[in-house]
C-alpha cells in the first residue's frame, strides 16, 4: 500500500468518541427509563472503546485492542446485573421510573 | 545542813501526790458510804509536808542562812540585752520557814476536822436534795473525796507561794490559790437553794482577786525592767546596788549582794534616789519606779489580802463549807499579801510613799471592818469581818516596817482565827443536829419546810450547857482575838501597836479604835451565842460534835493559850524577830527596854476590858431573848448602815458592775449581735454578697452561658446535620449529576496541572 490512502487522522475519532460520551452522559441524566439510562451508559463504554481502538492504530499498539476485549465483556456482564435488577424492581413496584425510587432519602 | 534543805521540793509534792490519790482512786478509796479513807490520805499528806516543814526548821536552827535549792529551770529568755531567767528554785529561809510551819501546821489540823465536817455536811446536802439511799452512797463517795483533793490542791499551792524564790513562782502559787479558793467556795454549787449564790460568790472572790492580780502583774513587769530579774535576791542586790551606781552597772550585781541589813536612813528623813531608770523610750527617777513597783504590789495584797477595796469578796466566800473558811480565808490564802510585802521589804524600805499607803489603807481597812462586824447577825459573817480587819492590822504593821510584828501577828491569827472557824463550825453543825430532832421528833413536824439558818445568831443562845468543849475552845479564841493578855493575840497585837505608835499616830489611832470594837463584837458573840437561854427549839436540841472535830480545836486552843512565847517583847525572848532577821533586811533587834511600852499595853489592855463589860452590859446581864431586837439598833439609822457593809457592795454594784453589764449588754446585743451577726453577716455577707454573687454565677453565667454554649453545640449539630441531609434525596439522578460534577472537576484541576507544568 503506498500512503496515499487518506486514513482519518486520530483526533477525529478522539472527538468522536467525546462526542459520544457527553451524548451517553447527557442520556444518564436526563432519562428517566432505567433501560435507556443503561443504554446510555453502554453508549459511553462504546465511547471509550472508540478511544482506545484510535489510540490502539495511531501508535500501532495492539494492547488497546486488547483492552476493548476486556470492556466488552465487563459491559455485557454489568448489563445482565443490571437488568436482572430491573426486574426484580418492577416486579415490585409495577414501574421503571428512576424518579420514583427514593425510599432511601435523608 | 544542805543535805536537809534538799528535801524541800517534797513538800510541794507530798501535797500534789494527794491530790492525784484522791483524783484518781477517791471513789475506790470508799467502799462503803461512812468511809473515810480519802480524808485520811489527805490528812496524812499535809502531816508529811508538815514534817518537811519541821525538818527544815530544824535545819535552819543549825544554818539559819537557809539554802536557795534549786529544782528544775522554767524559762530562759534572752530579752533584748537581759535574761528573763526563771528557775523553780525552793527558798528555803527563815521567813519562809514560818509561813511553811503555819501553813502545814493549822492546814493539817483543818483536815482532820474536816473529815468529821464534811462527812456531816455531805450527808446533809443529801437529805436537802431527797437521795434515796443509794443515791446518797454515791453522792456521798463522789463529793468527800472532791473536797480533800481541792483542799491538798490548795496546800500545795500555798507552799508553791511561800517557797518561791523568784516573783513569778510566787505568782504562780498566787494564781493557784485563788483557782482553790474559787473551786472550795462554789463547793456545792448544785445547792438546789442557795447553788447559784455559792458559785456566784466564787466567781466574784475569782474576779475581785483578778484586779489585784492585775497589779501584781503589771508590778511584776516593772520589776523586770527595772532590775532584770525577777529573783528575789537578785532584785534586792540590784536595788541596793542602785542606790548610789547607775542601771546599767548594776544590772548584772549576783543575788549573792543581797542586802542582809538595812541601817535606817540618818535622821529619818525619806531619802529620794535619782539613779535614772531607763525604760527604752524614757527613763524615770529609781524612787518613782520602786513607789509604783510597790504601790502595784499593794493592790495585788489588797486584792489577796480583803483590804480596802477589793475586800467584798471575803464576805461572801463565807458560803463555803466552813472548813474551807478556816484554812484559806482566815490562817493561810489572806496572808500571802502579807508575805509577799515582808519579802520586798527592801523595796518598800526605799519608797517611804508607799509605805504610808500600806498603812493607811491596812488602819482604814481595820477600822471599817471592825465597825461592820458589829453589827453582823451571821456567826461567820462576824468572824469575815473580824479577819478582814485583822489582817488591816497586819498589812498596816508592815506598812510601818513593823515586819515582824506583822508576821507574829499572821501566825497567832492564823491559830485563834481558825479556831474561831472551826469552833464556829461546830456551832452550826450542833444547831443543825438540833434542827434535824425537832423535825424528827418533836411537835412541829414541818419545821424542815421552814427556813431556818442555823448560823444566825438570833437562833443560838444557851449553847455552853449543851455544847461545853466548843464553848470554852470558843471563849479562848476570842479572849486571844480580843487581846487579853497572856493569851498569844495580846503579845502580837501590842506589838503592832508599839510599833504604830512610833511611826505613824493615825494608823495607831485607828487601830486602837479596830481593836477596842475587836473585843466588843467578839464579847458580843459569845454572848449571844452561848450564854444565856435558846432562843429557838433547835438550839436546844443542839448536840457536842464529835471527837474528831473537837480534837484539832483543842489543839488549836493550846496554841492559841501559848502562841505569845513566840516573840515576847522582853529581853532575849523575841524568838521570832531574831529568826526573821536572818531573811528579812529590815527588820532591826530593837534595843533592850525599848521592845515593850507598858504604856500601850495598859491602854489597849483597859480598853478591851472595857468592851468586853460593854458587850456584857448589853448582851450578857439581860440576855436577848427571842425575837427581841439587838440593843444597838437602838441606834437607828447608823446600825442599818454597819449591818448593811457601809453599802460597799452596792456602792460598786451601782458603779462597776451597773455599767460594765450595760457596757457588755450592749456590746452583746447591739454590736454583736445585731450589728456583725444581723446586719454584717445576715445582710451583707450572706444575703448581698453569698447569695448576690451566687445569683450572678448561677443564673446568667451557669445557666445562660455555660449552658449556652454547649446546647448550642448541639443545636449547632442538629442544625447543620438537618440541612445536610438534603443531598440524601434518594434520587438517583441526583446521585449521577454529583459523580458527574466531580469528574469533571477532578479533570479540570489536572489538566490545569498538566498545563501549569508545561
Amino acid at each position: 500500500m503506498d500512503e496515499t490512502l487518506f486514513l482519518a487522522p486520530t483526533s477525529f475519532y478522539v472527538v468522536l468518541s467525546a462526542i459520544l460520551f457527553s451524548l451517553g452522559v447527557a442520556g444518564v441524566l436526563m432519562r428517566r427509563n432505567a433501560i435507556l439510562i443503561f443504554m446510555s451508559v453502554e453508549l459511553m463504554l462504546n465511547s471509550a472503546n472508540l478511544a482506545f481502538v484510535a489510540f490502539a492504530r495511531s501508535f500501532q499498539d495492539v494492547g488497546g485492542q486488547v483492552f476493548v476485549f476486556f470492556v466488552m465483556t465487563v459491559a455485557a456482564a454489568e448489563v445482565a446485573v443490571g437488568l436482572a435488577l430491573i426486574v426484580a424492581i418492577f416486579r415490585t413496584k409495577k414501574s421503571i421510573d428512576i424518579d420514583e425510587l427514593h425510599n432511601l432519602e435523608g | 545542813m544542805n543535805g536537809l534543805f534538799s528535801l524541800i521540793p517534797l513538800i510541794v509534792f507530798i501535797p500534789f501526790i494527794g491530790v492525784l490519790i484522791n483524783l484518781f482512786f477517791g471513789r475506790r478509796l470508799m467502799p462503803a458510804r461512812d468511809s473515810i479513807a480519802p480524808g485520811v490520805i489527805a490528812s496524812i499528806m499535809s502531816g508529811g509536808a508538815f514534817v518537811i516543814a519541821v525538818l527544815m526548821w530544824i535545819g535552819l536552827l543549825v544554818n539559819p542562812k537557809g539554802a536557795d535549792v534549786p529544782f528544775l529551770t522554767w524559762m530562759n529568755i534572752p530579752v533584748g540585752n537581759l535574761t528573763f531567767a526563771i528557775p523553780w528554785t525552793f527558798k528555803v529561809d527563815t521567813l519562809s520557814s514560818v509561813m511553811m510551819l503555819v501553813v502545814t501546821g493549822v492546814g493539817t489540823l483543818i483536815h482532820i476536822y474536816a473529815i468529821g465536817y464534811m462527812k456531816g455536811d455531805v450527808e446533809e446536802q443529801a437529805t436537802k436534795r431527797g437521795f434515796s439511799d443509794q443515791e446518797a452512797t454515791d453522792f456521798m463517795r463522789r463529793r468527800f473525796p472532791r473536797f480533800f483533793t481541792y483542799l491538798n490542791l490548795f496546800l500545795g499551792s500555798m507552799l508553791i507561794l511561800v517557797t518561791g524564790n523568784n516573783y513569778l513562782m510566787l505568782f504562780v502559787g498566787w494564781e493557784l490559790v485563788g483557782l482553790c479558793s474559787y473551786l472550795l467556795i462554789g463547793f456545792w454549787f448544785d445547792d438546789p437553794v442557795v447553788g447559784i449564790s455559792n458559785s456566784s460568790a466564787g466567781r466574784k472572790a475569782f474576779v475581785v482577786n483578778r484586779v489585784g492580780d492585775f497589779g501584781m502583774v503589771v508590778a511584776l513587769a516593772l520589776t523586770f525592767w527595772t532590775f532584770g530579774s525577777l529573783q528575789f535576791n537578785e532584785v534586792f542586790a540590784r536595788a541596793e546596788c542602785m542606790k548610789t551606781k547607775s542601771q546599767a552597772e548594776c544590772l548584772t550585781v549576783g543575788g549573792d549582794q543581797a542586802p542582809t541589813e538595812v541601817t535606817p536612813a540618818e535622821g529619818g528623813a525619806a531619802v529620794s534616789y535619782n539613779t535614772p531608770v531607763s525604760f527604752g523610750g524614757f527613763s524615770a527617777p529609781l524612787s518613782a519606779v520602786v513607789t509604783a513597783i510597790t504601790m502595784l504590789m499593794l493592790l495585788g495584797a489588797t486584792g489577796k489580802s480583803a483590804q480596802i477595796p477589793l475586800f467584798v469578796w471575803l464576805p461572801d466566800a463565807m458560803a463555803g463549807p466552813t472548813p474551807v473558811s478556816a484554812l484559806i480565808h482566815a490562817a493561810t490564802m489572806v496572808t500571802a499579801g502579807i508575805y509577799m510585802i515582808t519579802r520586798s521589804n527592801v523595796l518598800f524600805s526605799m519608797a517611804p510613799a508607799s509605805g504610808n499607803l500600806v498603812a493607811i489603807v491596812g488602819a482604814l481597812t481595820a477600822f471599817v471592818a471592825a465597825t461592820i462586824a458589829v453589827a453582823q447577825f451571821d456567826i461567820k459573817k462576824v468572824l469575815a469581818y473580824s479577819t478582814i480587819s485583822q489582817l488591816g492590822f497586819m498589812v498596816s504593821a508592815v506598812g510601818v516596817g513593823g515586819y515582824a510584828a506583822g508576821i507574829f501577828h499572821l501566825a497567832t491569827h492564823a491559830f485563834f482565827k481558825a479556831l474561831l472557824f472551826l469552833a464556829a463550825g461546830s456551832v452550826i453543825h450542833g444547831m443543825e443536829h438540833g434542827h434535824h430532832a425537832v423535825s424528827h421528833h418533836g411537835h412541829d413536824e414541818h419545821a424542815e419546810e421552814h427556813a431556818f439558818d442555823p448560823q444566825d445568831m438570833r437562833n443560838m443562845g444557851g449553847l455552853k450547857d449543851r455544847m461545853p468543849i466548843t464553848t470554852w475552845v470558843y471563849i479562848i479564841g476570842a479572849l486571844a482575838l480580843a487581846g487579853i493578855v497572856p493569851l498569844a493575840g495580846f503579845w502580837s497585837k501590842d506589838e503592832i501597836l508599839l510599833d504604830a505608835s512610833r511611826e505613824n499616830f493615825l494608823v495607831y489611832i485607828l487601830l486602837t479604835l479596830a481593836a477596842f470594837m475587836t473585843a466588843f463584837y467578839m464579847g458580843r458573840q459569845v454572848f449571844m451565842v452561848f450564854f444565856g437561854s435558846p432562843r429557838t427549839e433547835p438550839a436546844a436540841h443542839a448536840a457536842e460534835s464529835p471527837s474528831v472535830m473537837t480534837t484539832p480545836l483543842i489543839v488549836l486552843a493550846v496554841l492559841a493559850v501559848i502562841g505569845g512565847a513566840m516573840n515576847l517583847p522582853f529581853g532575849s525572848l523575841n524568838f521570832l524577830t531574831v529568826w526573821l532577821h536572818n531573811s528579812v533586811a529590815n527588820i532591826r533587834i530593837p534595843a533592850p527596854g525599848k521592845d515593850f511600852s507598858i504604856v500601850v499595853a495598859l491602854i489597849s489592855t483597859v480598853l478591851a476590858l472595857a468592851a468586853i463589860g460593854a458587850s456584857y452590859l448589853l448582851y450578857g446581864q439581860k440576855p436577848l431573848s427571842e425575837g427581841q431586837p439587838d440593843p444597838l439598833a437602838a441606834t437607828g439609822p447608823l446600825f442599818t448602815f454597819l449591818n448593811h457593809k457601809w453599802y460597799w457592795d452596792e456602792f460598786y454594784a451601782a458603779v462597776i458592775v451597773g455599767p460594765y453589764k450595760a457596757i457588755s449588754a450592749f456590746l452583746a446585743n447591739v454590736v454583736d449581735w445585731q450589728f456583725w451577726h444581723n446586719y454584717v453577716h445576715e445582710t451583707l455577707i450572706t444575703q448581698g454578697l453569698y447569695i448576690g454573687i451566687s445569683g450572678i454565677l448561677s443564673q446568667p453565667i451557669d445557666k445562660g452561658l455555660i449552658d449556652g454554649t454547649f446546647d448550642g453545640i448541639g443545636k449547632l449539630v442538629r442544625s447543620s446535620s438537618g440541612e445536610l441531609r438534603r443531598t440524601q434525596t434518594g434520587y438517583v439522578r441526583n446521585y449521577a449529576l454529583a459523580v458527574a460534577l466531580g469528574v469533571v472537576l477532578i479533570l479540570a484541576s489536572v489538566m490545569v496541572f498538566l498545563f501549569r507544568a508545561r
